[in-house]
């Protein structure tokens, strides 16, 4: 089988004249242990390209811009009306036990470990593994990708780890600012639907987080950016079925990196409640 | 156009593939492929649609591994070169995509300079080389131009420029008259005349038009009068050679001179011809 960086090398499927369910299952998973070797290959290689040059940092600024400055539209007009909905619906009741102070407390809590993070790398997703899937999958389709090659150029340091990088770094940011802006309208929604003052909102909100949970609410990005980036990479880099393709693969790209990011998320909220009990 | 001479070859097979296979999924595109291309020669692989001719070219440039056989580019096995290693050696070979392939989010100018911009090049050097490969395929006016800008033909024109500003020894054309009207395919042979003729460069052609192999073969760039003229007889001995390599079902159809292709009666070849 012919192989190239950054193709798929699984096999594809040999259709028989008679195909089998013990054939359809076997090939399919086949390609699916192919698919996600080709993933961490991709994956890894886009770290390791940190260790060695050559660097791209003008790419990496152009996608910090991007994805960072890009995103912050989406990221706070959403985290401003989750704080919102959050004290909307938690107030109601706390309200009916007279213990509307701690909505600050609750939305707080939920924010910065769960809702912000979260919610932000789905919105991030949807917004740049989108992006990154379609502009790659456009100049593999255009054969761009192999004049990149052609003239010398590795695409995993010129195209991925620029992507990869700039996401890591701005997810985590991209979330303290929907927490932020989320807190705002979770304080304006306990002002002017439950009647509780500003300062005792933030009060019981600030209170009511600790280290661990800004911990947790700040490390979780870093991984939700590593996936929503190296998915869209990975299926902008292995778009076949021309611009139809690229289609697919963009939608795949935002399907997979959410689904990615939720089950990840899972897994790091339990490491992360365990580390908070033995470390913090 | 260039000062600098383009890198000189000695007198073994700039390329050679032996017993090349290649395949993707179901049955063999290239079934040992053997063929040799000589330093300043101009080996033209025609053939139908599918029959591998592209893929030949990402195999001499190292794009795709063959599944078996051999390929030397410039004396060296480029099967047994890493990825990073070929990233280097690309620079020495020159590739004209089908349809150009240009970075459509960069100008030409920056297009052009691409492989100098990527070895961080001395700036002042950068714009003169930028102009004067622009001014060789003739389109010095359109430096700030971006690619949806430009027509089919300039794409291809932008496109072998971006290939020459290294000066490499060999060109890889894919196609490069494809879909383009006959006057802009005349201007696209003339400038691939000009590079072998006047530079020496070694190239290998993919094509499925009979005639730009003709129009290779036949004619001649003319330094003195700056024009495209016909071979006489004595001219055509001591030319350039142009070869011709039909490819069918994975091999090698027919390999000779011009004058053999257009000479045969068999019935497969004819279909080009006619």
């Amino acid at each position: 089988m012919a192989q190239a960086p950054l193709q798929v090398t699984g096999q594809q499927p040999r259709w028989e004249d008679k195909i089998s369910v013990f054939d359809v299952l076997s090939n399919g998973a086949m390609q699916f242990v192919a698919n996600v070797q080709d993933y961490s290959i991709l994956a890894g290689r886009s770290l390791a390209n940190l260790v060695s040059g050559p660097h791209y940092l003008q790419d990496l600024l152009d996608q910090m811009d991007d994805i960072g400055v890009g995103s912050l539209p989406i990221v706070l007009l959403t985290g401003f009306f989750i704080g919102v909905v959050m004290v909307l619906q938690t107030g109601s009741q706390f309200t009916r036990f007279g213990q509307s102070a701690l909505t600050g407390d609750v939305v707080a809590i939920a924010l910065v470990r769960e809702l912000g993070p979260t919610l932000t790398g789905v919105f991030v997703a949807g917004r740049c593994a989108a992006g990154i899937a379609s502009e790659l999958g456009s100049m593999l389709v255009t054969e761009q990708v192999d004049a990149m090659r052609a003239m010398g150029t590795d695409p995993s340091r010129k195209l991925v780890t620029p992507r990869v990088l700039a996401a890591i770094l701005m997810q985590p940011l991209l979330t303290g600012l929907a927490d932020f802006v989320g807190l705002l309208g979770g304080c304006a929604a306990s002002v002017f639907s439950l009647r509780l003052s500003a300062v005792e909102f933030w009060t019981r909100a600030i209170d009511a987080l600790e280290f661990g949970d800004l911990m947790q609410g700040l490390m979780k990005p870093l991984a939700f950016g590593f996936i929503l980036a190296t998915v869209g990479c990975y299926k902008g880099l292995t778009v076949r079925g021309g611009t139809q393709g690229v289609g697919r693969a963009t939608t795949q790209a935002v399907v997979i990196s959410s689904v990615l990011i939720i089950i990840a998320d899972t897994f790091l909220t339990k490491l992360a409640l365990f580390l908070s009990d033995k470390i913090f | 156009m260039a000062s600098a001479p383009f890198i000189p070859l000695n007198g073994s097979p700039a390329i050679e593939f032996d017993s090349v296979h290649i395949g993707f999924g179901e049955g063999e595109i290239l079934s040992g492929l053997s063929f040799r291309v000589m330093p300043q020669e101009t080996l033209i692989l025609l053939g139908e649609t599918g029959t591998g001719k592209t893929l030949s070219l990402k195999l001499a440039a190292g794009l795709l591994k063959a599944n078996a056989g051999s390929i030397k580019v410039l004396g060296k096995d480029i099967g047994a070169m890493s990825e990073r290693e070929l990233l280097h050696f690309r620079r020495e070979i020159g590739f004209v995509f089908q349809e150009g392939a240009l970075f459509d989010s960069m100008t030409v100018a920056d297009n052009v300079a691409y492989r100098l911009l990527e070895d961080h090049a001395d700036p002042d050097e950068i714009e003169p080389n930028v102009r004067e490969v622009l001014r060789f395929v003739e389109l010095e006016h359109a430096v700030d131009f971006i690619p949806s800008e430009l027509s089919g033909g300039m794409r291809r024109r932008v496109s072998i420029a971006r290939a020459l500003i290294t000066r490499p020894p060999i060109v890889l054309y894919d196609s490069p008259t494809a879909g383009l009207d006959p006057v802009t395919s005349q201007t696209i042979i003339t400038l691939i005349l000009r590079l072998r003729d006047i530079y020496g460069v070694t190239a290998l052609l993919a094509t499925h038009r009979l005639q730009d192999g003709f129009a290779l073969a036949n004619f001649h760039f003319e330094k003195a009068s700056n024009r495209v003229v016909p071979n006489s007889k004595n001219r055509a001995a001591i030319h350039a050679a142009t070869r011709f390599l039909v490819l069918r079902d994975g091999k090698i159809y027919f390999e000779g001179a011009p004058e053999e292709l257009a000479a045969s009666t068999d019935s497969y070849l004819r279909r080009f011809l006619v």
